[in-house]
């Protein structure tokens, strides 16, 4: 029965996505960049970095943002993450015969917008309209390249000692798309986090912080982050369960329908992990984007590859890569 | 004054409270003179017990045994293949709740019937139905319904509306089962228990109790002499509990108390028990998974209302063949309390959430699913 169709845990970022990507993809593609799994790969001897992302959300606006803002922060945050500054974009666009053209336009700026940001340009592109019901109103695939001008971040870098650090309350994106799709009546100031991120990697960098890992928190939330690191460093990274930063809306929205906060999706949220003298300066500058920015975490050697959770009453959980559909809990 | 969301749960987690009720049972629990098995019965508890690890803050001599409280685990191989069997019609949909498309059975799970174009989808509230159905007049709508007493009365409402809005489309296919009598059925073989595993005293659920009221549980403490505690499911719902329990059983009394007081009574909502009736009527018996045949244990829609049930009106291609479960699963044991999860040879290695060979692996509220993701640490 396994494997005979694909299903949409595929696609949700966690054990189901690595397996897929793992034994279909990298088998047939591995080469020694591709393998390292990055969030944008180091190309010309890691003096370029180059990534690709598709879109498709529904619905397409939502609340702190839309399709399109969510498609330039994507990539341009790919880059980011690995110590790129962001230069030049591809846009690939897959229409919906019957598409509102007043949407289209509304869409397009607000990846203008998005674009000023990052001081990036989009330099070449592709149009497709398929007949209706051939895709879901819109698809949008970015590629885009940036320059390194930070060297040496890695997933897999970590060591006994060093800090985790987020960028701020996570999970907003994925309640906000959550309770969007599922119509439900919530009576709230919830935006999803949705934001380019390289100016804030910008001001670590300038600040001399020694960045050892970084990566944004999307598809699988910090739960997948946390998990890859520890995979790849073959560490321990053991979180303090109360210092994770969730607001009161999207905790409320895990609590209704069953949900962990550490499992939904960001577009703006970032983990980052630095040697442990340098954790509260790095906290200093995430705190000047957004005050929620915390510690959550060291890394040890207890249980090697695993993320444990430490409550403030003394027991302790793993915390496991996030897998399946999301689905809400009966009763 | 408006309540927040965050009061209904922000208390109920507090460190300072949990750490004393843990000093609290350490210190009384030298006063057992054997150790003892607690059994909470709801998938609910097996969840916040798991989750916030309060296994970790028992003394020795006080243990979890854990229960067949779980509406998508005890459902047997051969409804998942009846609930396939419908998802798979022309012009059908198919609606659940939540983790029940995920369960495999003979031919895969609701999930597998979907990837395979099969119209199945899930809802939060049963009610979400009239507007699926509203919106699809063409094809036959069809509510797998399941669940314990808890989502029952959601159910009959939905008929209800279906009725009162002379909507044409909707039919139920009925899963509703009780608590009390499998209890029943545990004490009953509780003489061959292995002693590790005896149910010295039962967490009653709650949420079931919400709507049926606690008194159910009133043959537990008269006639088996087991002290049952009704439960909330926050942490410190479950440790106040365990605390009542251990008093009660230190004191030699045997009574069914209720804990979860912010939502339970004696009698239960008695609308709602209403509502079933109005409905409903006892099936002559149920078969679990890995209990087997229990009698007077689940609803069936009454006669006059055979029209709107899917199970009859389908019967010519329901299967019928009985199905077993893997050889090696052991959900069954551990749905009675005989065997916990890493007792069994396939948990976490063939058996795993993305791959579950037995329902217990399924559901959040399983204990198979639980023990895998937050691993039982010591």
């Amino acid at each position: 029965m396994k494997n005979t169709t694909i299903t949409l845990a595929h696609g949700n970022g966690g054990s189901e996505s690595k397996e897929l990507v793992e034994s279909l993809f990298y088998s047939a593609f591995g080469n020694s960049i591709l393998n390292n799994s990055e969030d944008a790969a180091l190309i010309e001897n890691g003096k370029l970095a180059f990534t690709t992302d598709s879109f498709t959300v529904s619905p397409l606006s939502f609340s702190g943002g839309d399709i399109g803002k969510l498609a330039i922060c994507g990539t341009c945050n790919d880059l980011a993450m690995m110590g790129a500054k962001p230069k030049y974009l591809s846009i690939a666009f897959m229409i919906e015969e019957g598409f509102s053209f007043d949407e289209l336009k509304n869409i397009i700026k607000s990846m203008r917008d998005e674009l000023e940001k990052n001081d990036v340009i989009v330099v070449c592109g592709d149009t497709k309209v398929v007949p209706k019901g051939n895709v879901d109103k819109l698809f949008i695939n970015t590629t885009g390249i940036g320059e390194v001008y930070y060297n040496g971040i890695s997933a897999s870098h970590l060591k006994e000692g060093m800090s985790i650090l987020v960028s701020r309350d996570i999970g907003s994106h994925g309640a906000v798309i959550f309770a969007a799709r599922e119509g439900m009546a919530l009576s709230s100031e919830l935006k999803s986090d949705c934001a380019s991120l390289y100016p804030q990697v910008k001001s670590l960098v300038d600040a001399s912080i020694s960045i050892v890992a970084m990566r944004d928190a999307t598809r699988g939330g910090l739960a997948a982050v946390l998990n890859e690191w520890a995979s790849s460093s073959g560490v321990t990274i053991e979180i303090n369960e109360a210092s994770i930063p969730i607001c009161e809306e999207v905790q409320g929205i895990c609590e209704l329908l069953g949900f962990e906060a550490t499992a939904l999706a960001n577009e703006g949220t970032y983990v980052i992990a630095v040697p442990v003298e340098e954790a509260e300066k790095t906290l200093e500058i995430l705190r000047q984007t957004n005050q929620s920015a915390a510690i959550i975490g060291t890394v040890n050697n207890s249980y090697k590859g695993k993320v444990v959770l430490r409550s403030s009453w003394g027991t302790q959980r793993f915390l496991e890569l996030p897998t399946g559909e999301l689905l809400p809990r009966i009763c | 004054m408006s309540i927040e969301l965050k009061d209904l749960y922000d208390d109920f987690r507090d460190a300072k409270v949990i750490k004393a009720y843990a000093k609290q049972i350490a210190i009384d629990a030298k006063e057992l003179n054997r150790p003892i098995g607690i059994m909470e019965v709801c998938g609910g508890h097996t969840h916040t017990i798991m989750k916030y690890g309060l296994p970790q803050l028992m003394p020795a001599n006080i243990h979890f045994v854990h229960g067949p409280g779980c509406p998508v685990c005890i459902m047997p191989k051969e409804r998942i293949d009846h609930a396939y069997t419908l998802a798979m019609q022309e012009n059908v949909i198919l609606i659940t709740l939540g983790d029940m498309i995920k369960v495999p059975g003979s031919n895969g799970s609701l999930q597998d019937a979907r990837a395979k174009g099969a119209d199945v989808r899930f809802v939060y509230s049963p009610m979400d139905v009239l507007e699926i159905a509203k919106m699809n007049p063409t094809k036959k709508v069809i509510f797998f319904a399941i669940g314990f007493e808890t989502t029952t009365p959601m159910t009959a409402a939905l008929l209800e509306s279906v009725i009162t809005q002379k909507i044409d489309n909707v039919l139920f296919y009925i899963n509703h089962v009780t608590v009390p009598e499998v209890m029943t059925v545990l004490m009953a073989d509780e003489e061959n228990r292995p002693v590790e595993n005896k149910i010295d005293a039962f967490l009653g659920p709650s949420h079931v109790s919400v709507i049926a009221g606690s008194d159910i549980y009133e043959p537990f403490a008269s006639v088996y002499k087991r002290p049952v505690v009704v439960s909330g499911f926050e942490p410190v719902d479950v440790m106040q509990s365990i605390h009542m329990i251990l008093r009660q059983m230190i004191e030699g009394r045997s009574e069914v108390e209720i804990q979860y007081s912010r939502a339970v009574d004696k009698k239960g909502n008695g609308k709602a028990q209403a509502l079933i009736r109005t409905y409903f009527e006892k099936a002559p018996f149920f078969s679990w998974r890995g209990l087997g045949k229990v009698a007077n244990s689940s609803w069936k829609l009454k006669e006059e209302f055979s029209s709107y049930d899917a199970e009859k009106i389908y019967k010519d291609i329901l299967p019928t063949k009985e199905c077993q479960d893997h050889k090696l699963c052991r959900c069954g044991d551990i749905l009675k309390g005989l065997a916990t999860p890493p007792e069994c040879t396939i948990f976490g290695t063939l058996c795993k959430p993305n791959n579950p060979i037995g329902s217990c692996m399924v559901s959040s509220e399983g204990a198979c699913a639980a023990y895998y993701r937050y691993g039982n640490m010591k």
